[in-house]
């Protein structure tokens, strides 16, 4: 039985990330399904945030700290926590499925001999033992999943599990300074993109396709996604032609999403791209072709030119907002 | 320069997916099957590598499963890899099992540099680069839309939340490709022809052990086709209303 589990918690630019504190309230509920303890841990220098883990329930915290560990070295990061998790004899990892977990988790697995189970949206304990539910083949699938391992490392993925503030405490925090050995991969400097908000990030997703006509025409997407604070998407198809960049591509060779809202705009929905996004709570799909697969999945839809309706959809939106 | 490049065999991404009567995979009679995505650029890369490097570098390409998956191996020998090695087990791995199948069998030739796609299109893990570097004691970067090559460095770009990470690592390393890294070739008749005479060596894994266990496979729940609001910009207004009052996303 597994007697341990420690969230490992991500800081960019020393602050907590959001999803972090996800994973603090998922550590929280298995350790008291599962009877464990629990803690979590972050690598990095300064964290001015570490204290906000007492919010979410979560009274203490190791932070492995090390100037040399400000920014991500998978080797770095990878050997401070595994000799930290050998010394705090834990045998169950969570960690957010963000683009830092997703490429932790794997070293932590061999290091640590775990069995690796990645992208979870669902845990059911009530057998006694955990069983994970996760999309494959980009959401056309789900499989529940458990451990044959006595290790474990989980990651969850984002904007699942709602962080959920509890009564507030102060967490004890260890500091322990750390000596990384193992530098051989590290990051050395952040391009920021252009655009605001990332889509694997953003509550809500608003996404051009084909029937946007020409890149020219994604400044109303981009309006509207301006005017909702959300993120800019686009299919594979206008990736491929070059309109958009592909780190906003949506589906099964691009990105899978989970927001809150995703506004589809002229995307007629090809399985490959309702694979990666089907799982919003809410659909809205806006297309000239009322046939259109995407209509199919969409809790809402407006059977019209985008080019009518996206616009007047942003000033009622700018109404409500001000 | 030693190079190999790793190469998984998935339904095409137009598949629809059924699942088959043991309720713990997939039914794969009628799917179309392919080279993962994210390996043709690894295999791309690959070449570009082996072109750089001259001399009597060479590329090789492993994947892990079974006769089916020399389609996909073919595919990266017509594309103009050396050589390919199927190392066969069962296709029911998860990541740990097929990184140290892979591993067993990439070991002994102390590649360079071993090239993936940064993940596979049927389990999306994005896990097995990463495993195989630990496993071999590599350094690793994955995701990535560019890639350098300066003295005994690799400088990367990975594409996280909101930008791009810069990755210096020390060879020799694994890298984990994302599209945009290159534009992969087409194989080309003559590639297509020459690869009918490269040698495809069949290995069985050794050494490799699942970790996890599926207990079952099943189709998500069916979304219900909701509500037309209208045709026109009228719709709008009423639009922003339900998302306010009835779904309280907005």
């Amino acid at each position: 039985m597994p007697n341990k589990i420690i969230a490992v918690l991500e800081q960019r630019e020393g602050k907590l990330k959001r999803f972090a504190f996800e994973a603090v309230t998922v550590a929280v509920k298995l350790a008291d399904e599962l009877k464990l303890e629990k803690e979590a841990v972050v690598v990095g220098n300064e964290i001015e945030n570490i204290n906000e883990i007492g919010n979410y329930g979560l009274s203490r915290i190791t932070h492995l700290k090390s100037d040399k560990l400000a920014d991500y070295s998978s080797t770095g990061y990878a050997e401070v926590i595994a000799n930290y998790i050998n010394e705090a004899d834990a045998d169950f990892l969570l960690l957010a499925n963000t683009a830092l977990g997703k490429d932790l988790a794997p070293f932590l697995a061999v290091k640590t001999d775990a069995g690796l189970i990645v992208d979870a949206v669902n845990l059911d304990t009530s057998t006694g033992e955990l069983i994970a539910t996760r999309p494959v083949y980009a959401g056309k699938a789900l499989i529940d999943v458990k451990f044959k391992t006595p290790k474990k490392v989980l990651t969850i993925r984002p904007n699942i599990f709602k962080a959920v503030p509890l009564n507030g405490v102060t967490p004890e925090v260890i500091v322990k300074e750390v000596n990384p050995s193992n530098l051989k991969s590290r990051v050395t400097a952040f391009k920021k993109s252009e655009g605001k908000l990332d889509v694997a990030e953003a509550d809500i997703i608003v996404s051009g396709g084909r029937g946007m006509k020409g890149p020219e025409n994604f400044h109303l997407v981009e309006k509207l996604a301006e005017a909702l604070g959300a993120a800019v998407g686009a299919s594979r198809a206008v990736v491929d032609a070059g309109w958009r960049p592909h780190r906003e591509q949506v589906g099964q060779t691009g990105k899978t999403v989970s927001p809150s809202l995703y506004i589809a705009c002229g995307i007629s929905g090809a399985i490959q791209h309702l694979a990666g996004m089907s799982s919003a709570k809410y659909i809205v799909a806006i297309n000239k072709d009322k046939e259109a697969p995407i209509f199919n999945i969409a809790d809402y839809g407006i059977v019209g030119d985008v080019f009518e309706i996206i616009p007047a959809l942003t000033e009622e939106i700018k109404k409500i907002k001000s | 320069m030693n190079i190999a490049v790793c190469v998984s065999h998935v339904p095409d991404t137009a598949a629809k997916i059924k699942i088959s009567s043991d309720n713990k995979s997939i039914d794969r009679s009628g799917v179309t099957y392919i080279i993962n995505p994210y390996d043709e650029f690894a295999v791309e890369e690959a070449l570009k590598w082996k072109e750089n490097a001259g001399g009597d570098s060479k590329v090789i390409v492993f994947s892990v499963g079974d006769e089916a998956n020399k389609e996909t191996i073919k595919k990266a020998l017509a594309m103009g890899v050396d050589e390919g090695v199927l190392i066969k087990a069962e296709n029911s791995l998860d990541s740990a099992g097929i990184a140290e199948a892979l591993t067993g069998e990439l070991k002994p030739n102390n590649f360079d540099v071993i090239l993936c796609g940064k993940q596979s299109v049927d389990f999306d893990d994005s896990a097995v680069p990463q495993m195989v570097a630990e496993l071999l004691g590599y350094s690793c970067v994955s995701v990535v839309v560019d890639l350098k090559f300066e003295g005994n460095k690799i400088i990367a770009e990975r594409e996280i939340e909101g930008g791009r990470e810069v990755v210096e690592l020390e060879m020799p390393a694994v890298i984990g490709a994302q599209k945009g890294l290159n534009e992969p070739r087409y194989a080309s008749l003559k590639g297509i022809m020459a690869a009918k005479k490269k040698t495809i060596t069949e290995k069985p894994a050794a050494g490799y052990e699942n970790r996890t266990e599926i207990v079952k496979m099943k189709k998500p729940p069916e979304k219900q086709p909701g509500r037309i609001l209208g045709t026109d910009a009228f719709a709008a207004a009423e639009l922003v209303r339900l998302l306010r009052e009835e779904a309280k996303v907005i």
